[in-house]
């Protein structure tokens, strides 16, 4: 397997950043190097194994369904970048 | 004075030999005058006041051990009101409005806390030059690398710049830097310690630990950061025994697993020297060594490097300009706001991993990386499970060399392989310790624990009786001799 260029700029995409055409270049070598190193999980067998998502096994708790958290929304909002009446801004989505 | 380890430091508070007040201060002169860029924040005032309080509690007679102790915290765990960066411009603006569960309990034991320390951005690097606030430098060797990517808190407590420090380790990151800077580094079998404010990279493998000069040390730190909080949903309700009682446990009949796979081709042969001479010094103790095999282990680095960056993909999604962190100038959409923030914000290594993680966890390709990951990672998790079956506890090295030059690995997939030591004892959920072990080119050498789960006790006896028959964790960059003027 060997990504090209544009699949690299199609993956940066999906995770919302922009590369130059510099870095553009430089990860696509990055990319296709690690992947490389990984391919190698394809020769393991592995029919029956159970994926291990949690190193315990354990299963999520569950708690009782009340509120446990105070508002705060004012402390939490203080280091947003842009708040108006208890909303973050952002450019405007809808004109 | 900056030598002394917790004990020391209790002891003489009590004595009255000094205040706390001056014990911080000192520190505080110290870490001003350093130049090992271990801090990214030094909190004074903060700090001086923590002091006075000890000093106050003391005088009143109801001082615990750690009363007054000055330490370093990782820049990863959130502290209200004090900036907390992860190494990262993101973040650089972020003062946090509340306390991690580790702070919480660190405060409550009337420790200092002198400072945060520099790292690899997002923990996310082998050297601790990933960060946006410059590289740190190694205290016994200002041209190498200290390790990461709890490399400022190694360094702050080689350097003598904290009593302890704290960190988290993920794939190798409190062990490879402790074993790079000669001192006691321990990661706890994963849910032992809470996770909640600790800035997540990856959630299955993150685990934080103390870094100390030593392992008793480590076991009086252990025992007030581990403990079950309902806060963390992967918080195990294992309860905490005091980590201290069985350290003088005799190590006759110890048996010691030495996992071939470990001493393979990529290993420095005096690395190895070193390694072999500290197992031998347990065998004179009374310890019986076994040669075992981990044969999934080799697999650890492709394993690792699917599921750690898929989960940072999906955990630093949440840093897109709009809720805290940085954000970009004068975006012209929401889009241009998302990608150029995250674009300016972020590092390099932390996007390579972010897009690592979103090919692989990418439609048509999961099966094929993600879920064969999370595979593989069961078979080496049953490896250990064999191995355990036969032996007390697994040694070997920590790194395969000693710390390297900084600035000289510059290709990603080199950097990983410094973890190949590592990274199979956090797929695994295990606990790992790095113990002084010498010195290789006038380098520190760690030796490294891997227990069972929940086997802390037991790691921190092993390492405190190495302590007793040796005194390379006494060794610090001042006082040891062989080592060039460069420092």
């Amino acid at each position: 397997m060997s990504l090209s260029e544009k699949q690299v700029s199609q993956i940066a995409y999906l995770a919302r950043l922009s590369l130059n055409e510099v870095q553009l270049k430089d990860n696509t070598q990055d990319l296709n190097a690690i992947f490389s190193l990984v391919e190698q999980l394809a020769n393991i067998e592995t029919d029956g194994i159970e994926p291990m998502s949690h190193p315990l096994h354990m299963s999520q708790r569950l708690r009782e369904d009340v509120v446990t958290e105070k508002d705060q929304s004012a402390l939490f909002q203080s280091v947003a970048p842009k708040t108006s009446d208890g909303y973050y801004l952002v450019p405007t989505v809808i004109e | 004075m900056h030598t002394k380890t917790i004990v020391e430091l209790a002891q003489g508070l009590k004595n009255k030999d000094f205040s706390c007040v001056e014990l911080t201060q000192y520190y505080l002169d110290r870490i001003r005058q350093s130049d090992l860029n271990a801090f990214i924040t030094v909190t004074d005032e903060l700090a001086l006041a923590q002091a006075q309080a000890a000093d106050d509690k003391i005088a009143l007679g109801n001082a615990s051990i750690l009363t007054g102790i000055p330490y370093a915290h990782k820049d990863i765990f959130c502290t209200k009101g004090v900036k907390t960066s992860a190494g990262s411009k993101m973040l650089d603006t972020f003062v946090s409005p509340y306390d991690a569960t580790v702070s919480q309990k660190l405060n409550q034991a009337d420790l200092v806390m002198l400072g945060k320390t520099n790292m690899d951005e997002f923990a996310m690097g082998s050297s601790s030059e990933n960060s946006f606030y410059g590289a740190v430098k190694n205290p016994w060797n200002r041209l190498k690398i200290p390790g990461g990517s709890s490399g400022g808190s190694a360094a702050s407590v080689a350097g003598g710049l904290s009593c302890f420090a704290t960190g988290t380790d993920t794939g190798g990151s409190i062990r490879q830097p402790a074993s790079l800077c000669s001192i006691t580094g321990l990661k706890p079998t994963y849910g032992r310690i809470s996770r909640y404010g600790m800035i997540a990279y990856a959630s299955s493998l993150d685990q934080a630990g103390p870094m100390t000069k030593t392992a008793q040390d480590a076991a009086i730190v252990l025992n007030v950061m581990a403990g079950f909080d309902e806060k963390d949903s992967t918080s195990a309700e294992q309860k905490v025994p005091d980590y201290t009682t069985n350290l003088n446990d005799s190590m006759k009949g110890l048996t010691i697993g030495l996992p071939k796979e470990f001493f393979s081709s990529g290993l420095d042969d005096e690395v190895a020297n070193h390694i072999m001479a500290a197992v031998k010094e347990f065998e004179a103790m009374g310890a019986i060594v076994k040669e075992v095999s981990l044969p999934n282990s080799i697999y650890a680095i492709p394993a690792y490097y699917i599921v750690a960056p898929c989960e940072c993909s999906s955990n630093l999604s949440r840093l897109d300009g709009v809720r805290y962190g940085y954000r970009a100038k004068e975006p012209k959409n929401l889009e241009d706001l998302y990608l150029r923030s995250r674009s300016e914000g972020f590092g390099e290594e932390v996007k390579r991993r972010i897009m690592i993680g979103a090919y692989a966890l990418s439609a048509g390709y999961y099966d094929a990386y993600y879920l064969k990951a999370q595979k593989v990672r069961h078979l080496i998790s049953d490896d250990f499970k064999k191995v355990f079956e036969q032996v007390d506890v697994i040694m070997g090295p920590v790194s395969p060399t000693t710390a390297f030059d900084l600035d000289s690995v510059k290709d990603p997939v080199s950097m990983y392989l410094a973890d190949i030591y590592t990274l199979s004892t956090n797929l695994a959920g295990l606990p790992g310790m790095s113990i002084p072990a010498g010195f290789a080119q006038n380098l520190p050498v760690g030796l490294q624990l891997i227990g069972n789960y929940w086997s802390e006790s037991k790691l921190l006896n092993i390492a405190h009786q190495f302590q007793q028959a040796t005194d390379y964790h006494s060794q610090t960059p001042c006082k040891y001799k062989t080592v060039g003027t460069n420092r």
